[in-house]
């Protein structure tokens, strides 16, 4: 049976009616049409589903909806500036060569934004270990550890700078 | 230049905005949702269904079974179609299936208003079968009462190849005095490409026209295959492939495209999608080859290959798919890597069994090929005591190198620079010398693989790619290509080749990434990795057809000859470099001139009948923890004869990602099943990829010779970082505690059993 639950989502308040089982990806993508939230196993395996749900990245494949009723969703669409400029982890995964197929891409944003958004420093082996719940078959994670590496750096500076 | 600069990818900012459109988010928001019901066996025949539960199911909106489907035989493979029909694919399978060859063969379907009413009524669908017992293996498969899984080969034998080369024979190599001989047997398991997007396509009807969309590396073949299994003309089916989460060969077999197609015409033409499941992907679409061998080598005390013998079985699964092409190309890599002076002699047999249906994968046997091969290098240098890197030295393909079989050149040669340059960034000859002879229980290791590699198909099957370009009122061109952008950056590298030969910035390039089969030039598509090197040429020809006749009209415009023009950067130069006008001009010009107006555009095909090896080699640095049984991959360095890279960023990314494959391949991944050939460990949690934490930094260089038979000087790259790591992970091992590990992966528990053997572990603890 449906029921209307009431959520931010992309700093948006919003009401969107739901099934009681329903997945918070199917929510995302199917009635709110947030299709950079992506499919890739649905059983919390991989991480391509990843959304921000109060600051903290989650599969959102195996978080109900229900679940998320006065909670604030962060997908990569929430991202978006009116200047049209990207976020500085976005820049850093385009420089750093960090996207390939794309797929895993937005789910590694958010948890990188989470990252960002610590303030701490990392070393790489603890940045292997935040990230290690994506998995991403085209880049040996390489790069996508240099991005989020630039932009933990960047944001640093940004903050001293301010 | 814009060739050999690393500009970002083109789809970068789509990418990480989230804009980049995947089947998924194309999908029309109605559509209805097919979930496919697959045999509980895998081996049997189905005798009929009950379907009265599965009615009963509210949304249910038809059950479609193996009984209701064209009596049409299909082939799936991505390969261009052969005119020959001694050459066409194997078609052994239909839409659905009576007669079940795997576990999981899809024998009904239910289509349903939304996905969990399809799935509750599949699992109501009751089927009777009679089921026959599983077959696991090629030798039990070819045993003379083994039953035939296709009337068509009773023998369960798909085919059978043999070569030889050389002037003399094994047996005069085992008579020659002084020699050393080594031989094994060797295996590899069955592992899958796990490509983030699932599988999915879906289908509709406009008016009698079929339109796929569809997750695939092969848009044009999807058309074909298509056509043939529903029995309709090829065109009146339109494929449209978007973005794609990745493919690495999975999707360069055309898997549930036809039958998609087929649903849509069953239910008026609505539209109808299949989105597989992580399991069914991985236990129900394509598995890279397990193979089986036994080879031997002889050299002299010296080192000097002689002889060497091969006999591979390759474990084809269920159905054909690339049939025998891959076993084949297996054995090939033998004869193309290393020089044996007397004799090579190799068999191979492609097998049906009951496993998961075999197709491509990343390297195309050639991972499989390689680890057997440089196992054995490892093996026999090792009983020589010689340095496994002198002995690749003393034998391996040289300059100029021609296939005696197929007559594909070396047409550029960098192998031996890539060793050296390999052996300086890893410290070999220190590190062969600091790791000789440890005792305790962590020790360490390096080891080394080689491999050769084709650029394309050629003369195997067809090598044609088209291109076409329209130049716009702005002096923007937008580019065509047939050709697809499957993640691995071709999108950018055409982009980049577009400018080069027009003469124009890479800004003013639109290169269009969705490929659409009623719009978008002829290809074959994304694998063999031809792309940078046979579309690249169409895409360099087209660029000049392009500048020719923009040249041609700014000529015109002036009133004279198009002789001594050029375009550089986007301006118009004539014999004396004075700026003459601008691509911009003369877009607009031509486009509105109400005496000469002209749509400048142009369309060029290649027909390639060229081929280039590049080669290339991998050093891996290992850590064994000896009671543990566990390796840990210190570091990874590739390097890359791949001709001229066109973008080194992105060409350095690929190869970590093929890296790391080949480090999955090595250490952890293998798809496990039962005796009834059911799959145990058909998801991400237990069938283990390699995450960030599994993955030690890598290291990636290239050795860039121009090879003269591409358009940029460029040769593969897209498959070969996969196919040397396992093998260096598992000689490394070698290097370290002497022990030879003759199948992968190589897991704890397999090491734990070597090291027990070998007595490196103490005392015959019985668990």
């Amino acid at each position: 049976m449906l029921q209307i639950i009431e959520l931010t989502v992309n700093g948006q308040p919003t009401s969107v009616a739901v099934e009681e089982g329903e997945a918070l990806l199917d929510t995302l993508r199917e009635r709110l049409g947030l299709t950079s939230v992506k499919r890739g196993c649905e059983v919390g395996e991989c991480g391509a589903c990843t959304v921000l749900i109060d600051g903290k990245a989650v599969d959102s494949c195996i978080y109900l909806s229900v679940w998320a009723a006065g909670k604030s969703i962060l997908t990569v669409e929430g991202l978006r500036k009116n200047d049209g400029t990207l976020t500085t982890i976005q820049q850093a995964f385009i420089d750093q060569c960090a996207v390939q197929c794309g797929f895993c891409t937005p789910g590694l944003i958010l948890s990188a934004l989470e990252i960002v958004m610590s303030g701490k420093s990392y070393t790489r082996d603890e940045l292997k270990k935040r990230i290690s719940g994506h998995l991403c078959r085209c880049t040996g994670y390489e790069n996508i550890l240099n991005a989020v590496e630039q932009a933990v750096r960047e944001t640093q500076k940004q903050a001293h700078a301010k | 230049m814009t060739v050999g600069q690393s500009i970002p990818r083109v789809d970068a900012h789509a990418k990480v905005t989230g804009t980049a459109q995947y089947v998924g988010d194309l999908e029309p928001h109605d559509a209805y949702f097919a979930k496919i019901v697959r045999a509980p066996v895998a081996n049997g025949l189905v005798r009929g269904f009950d379907l009265t539960a599965a009615q009963a199911v509210p949304n249910v909106v038809r059950i479609l079974t193996c009984f209701d489907v064209p009596d049409i035989q299909f082939p799936t493979a991505g390969h261009p179609w052969s005119l020959d029909p001694g050459h066409q694919d194997i078609s052994d399978r239909k839409l659905l299936n009576q007669r079940i060859r795997v576990w999981g063969d899809e024998i009904a379907v239910v289509i349903a208003r939304d996905r969990v009413s399809a799935e509750r009524a599949a699992r109501l669908v009751v089927p009777d079968i009679e089921a026959y017992p599983a077959i696991s293996t090629p030798q039990e498969a070819m045993q003379p009462d083994a039953i035939p899984l296709h009337e068509e080969r009773p023998n369960n034998i798909v085919a059978r190849t043999e070569f030889h080369v050389g002037d003399g024979s094994f047996a005069q190599a085992v008579d020659t005095p002084n020699t050393v001989m080594v031989s094994g047997h060797y295996h590899v398991p069955a592992v899958q490409h796990c490509h983030m997007e699932l599988v999915h396509s879906v289908a509709y009807m406009e008016g009698d026209k079929i339109v796929v969309i569809s997750s695939t590396q092969i848009p044009h073949i999807v058309r074909r295959v298509c056509g043939q299994a529903l029995g309709i003309p090829w065109s009146k089916v339109r494929v449209i492939k978007p973005y794609i989460g990745g493919g690495f060969g999975n999707k360069q077999d055309v898997l549930v495209e036809p039958l998609t197609a087929w649903l849509t015409t069953q239910v008026g033409g609505h539209a109808v999608k299949v989105e597989l499941t992580r399991e069914e992907v991985l236990g129900c679409t394509r598995t890279r080859h397990a193979f089986d061998w036994d080879v031997q080598a002889v050299a002299t005390a010296d080192g000097t290959l002689l002889a060497r013998t091969y006999r591979g079985f390759a474990n084809q699964g269920g159905y054909a798919s690339h049939g025998h092409a891959i076993a084949a190309n297996a054995s090939n890599v033998f004869k193309q890597c290393y020089r044996d002076r007397l004799s090579l002699d190799s068999e191979s047999f492609t097998v049906y069994t009951n496993r998961p249906t075999a197709g491509a994968m990343r390297g195309y046997g050639i991972p499989q090929g390689c680890f057997v091969m440089e196992a054995l290098t490892d093996d026999l240098a090792y009983a020589l005591h010689m340095d496994p890197l002198e002995f690749r030295l003393k034998n391996c393909v040289e300059a100029g190198y021609v296939d005696p079989h197929n007559g594909i050149t070396m047409h550029s040669y960098g192998l031996d620079q890539a060793i050296a340059k390999g052996r300086a960034a890893i410290d070999w000859d220190r590190k062969r010398a600091a790791y000789q002879d440890q005792t305790g229980p962590v020790r360490r290791g390096v080891g080394m693989a080689i491999f050769t590699y084709k650029s394309n198909v050629h003369p195997f099957s067809l090598e044609t790619a088209s291109c076409r370009m329209v130049l716009h009122e702005d002096g923007r061109v937008s580019v065509q290509m047939g050709a697809t952008e499957i993640g691995q950056g071709a999108d950018t590298v055409f982009t980049q080749m577009a400018a080069e030969s027009i003469g124009l910035p890479v800004s003013h390039i639109d290169i269009q990434s969705t490929q659409d089969t009623d719009i978008t030039p002829f290809d074959t598509g994304a694998y063999g990795s031809r792309q940078t090197y046979v579309c690249g040429t169409a895409c360099k020809l087209t660029g000049q057809s392009l500048r020719a006749k923009i040249l041609e009209y700014a000529a015109s415009m002036h009133a004279r000859g198009a002789e001594g023009l050029t375009i550089r950067d986007g301006i118009i130069y004539d014999e004396a470099d004075q700026q003459l006008c601008t691509v911009a001009e003369v877009g607009m010009e031509s486009s509105y001139s109400r005496t000469h107006s002209l749509h400048i555009t142009a369309e060029e095909t290649y027909h390639c009948e060229q081929n280039s090896f590049a080669t290339g080699v991998c050093f891996a640095e290992i850590e064994v923890d000896i009671p543990l049984g566990q390796i840990h991959v210190l570091r990874l360095v590739n390097v890359h004869d791949s001709g001229k890279i066109i973008n080194p960023k992105l060409a350095e990314a690929q190869c970590h990602g093929g890296m790391s494959m080949g480090l999955g391949y090595a250490l952890s991944e293998e798809l496990l099943f039962d005796d009834a050939c059911r799959p145990l460990n058909a998801n991400l949690l237990d069938y283990k990829i390699p995450t960030a934490m599994d993955t030690p930094d890598l290291e990636v260089h290239f050795v860039e010779i121009e090879d003269p038979t591409a358009p940029y000087g460029n040769k593969a790259l897209g498959e070969p970082p996969t196919i040397p790591v396992a093998a260096a992970v598992r000689n490394a091992l070698l290097h370290a505690t002497g022990i030879s590990v003759n199948s992968l992966p190589l897991t704890p528990q397999k090491l734990i059993e070597h090291f027990r053997e070998a007595g490196l572990l103490g005392g015959n603890r019985h668990v």
